[in-house]
């Protein structure tokens, strides 16, 4: 049990996906202007990233070693994800149009999000089992909510804040993302994970 | 190598059915109502209804959020049309919302315009051109006559030009029948 909330906690905060291993910065920057969008955006990758791992785990231990053809790893997991993404939107939107309306153009913008990609890649290389890659997604899923919504936060101050001419805009943030990256830093003391 | 093939084959089948079958099975169908009342519409995108767009108006009359007769692009005409799509009585048009012009395309006058993008920005059909510091100039086939672009011109260089009817533009008018009293043609 104790393995499994380091793993989460690790996941979260010491291996934050945007902050430590600088993966889904696209988003990050894209969608981060405002607590809301972030917010939907945040969920809606949380939803699919757990899901992508799991299913990269079954299409790894179930199609790719039986066959003997690891090497298709990166291609197929993109076309699952791809799939899953889909899919997912299909039923957002039959079964709950407020949800779909929140989570909006979020949804399809997933399929692009090198994180969804480099998680689950991530989690065949630790040799996680099925539990533990689905941990293993959601934390990191969460990691990247949370690091989303601080910044969103932060840059909702921002645009109050009286910044220097030649910084303004997106100079500002990348300046604010460095900050936070270097705050998250402090996490690597917790080297037990 | 083919057991490469066969493994990308077989899980692009699966994927495309699985994706295939979902769709028809979690089809969504389209309120056809909000798109028969946008037919009528004008598309003019002008906003004068309250709405930000003809679509979002469409769907708030479906919705009964709005009533019919609170588009001045589209006139008398227009609310006569949706009057008998949804069966309700004819109103006159709400004169809060503006009175029903001619056609008129917007004109900009080039010796004034600084440049400055501002009516770029407020088109909501994207039917002007021009960057910032050049001359702008409507795209007039394109501009919908909705006057948006003429409020935010700081050097007032807009103006809306009634669409001279030509062999081209020329449309076959309804029918009218005058009314007049019965005691005017007695008289005359």
């Amino acid at each position: 049990m104790a393995h499994y909330i380091f793993l989460i906690i690790g996941a979260v905060l010491v291996n934050n996906v945007v902050f430590v291993r600088i993966l889904g910065l696209c988003p990050f920057l894209g969608v981060s202007k405002k607590l809301e969008t972030a917010i939907g955006m945040g969920a809606a990758t949380t939803f699919v990233l757990t899901l992508a791992c799991g299913s990269s785990y079954l299409i790894e231990h179930w199609l790719l070693i039986p066959f003997d053809v690891a090497y298709l790893r990166t291609l197929s997991f993109i076309v699952v994800i791809a799939a899953i993404v889909q899919l997912t939107e299909l039923v957002i939107q039959k079964t709950s149009p407020v949800l779909h309306q929140v989570l909006g153009i979020y949804l399809p913008l997933i399929t692009t999000n090198c994180a969804v990609l480099g998680i689950p890649l991530l989690s065949v290389n630790y040799q996680h089992n099925f539990m533990e890659a689905l941990l293993f997604g959601a934390g990191s899923a969460t990691g990247f909510s949370l690091a989303l919504v601080l910044f969103a936060g932060i840059r909702e101050r921002l645009e109050g804040a009286e910044v220097p001419a030649p910084f303004k805009g997106t100079a500002i943030a990348l300046v604010t993302a460095g900050l936070m990256s270097l705050a998250f830093m402090g996490f690597a003391g917790l080297d037990k994970f | 190598m083919l057991s490469a093939l066969l493994v990308m084959a077989g899980l692009a089948i699966v994927i495309g059915a699985a994706l295939g079958f979902a769709s028809l099975k979690f089809k969504v169908e389209g309120d056809p109502l909000v798109d028969k009342i946008d037919a009528i519409l004008p598309q003019t995108q002008c906003g004068q209804c309250g709405f930000p767009g003809c679509k979002p108006y469409a769907t708030a009359i479906a919705n009964g959020e709005a009533d019919i007769n609170c588009c001045p692009p589209g006139g008398d005409d227009g609310i006569h049309k949706l009057a008998d799509l949804l069966g309700r009585d004819y109103k006159p048009l709400n004169a809060e919302n503006g009175v029903e012009k001619p056609k008129a395309v917007a004109f900009i006058d080039e010796q004034t315009c600084i440049g400055c993008t501002l009516c770029l920005q407020a088109c909501p059909v994207d039917a002007i051109s021009g960057a910032a510091k050049q001359m702008h100039t409507i795209i007039a086939p394109l501009c919908t006559g909705c006057e948006l672009c003429i409020a935010p011109c700081p050097v007032d260089c807009i103006t809306m030009q009634v669409v001279e009817e030509t062999v081209d533009t020329w449309k076959w008018r309804y029918p009218t029948f005058l009314l007049k009293p019965v005691a005017e043609r007695a008289s005359a």
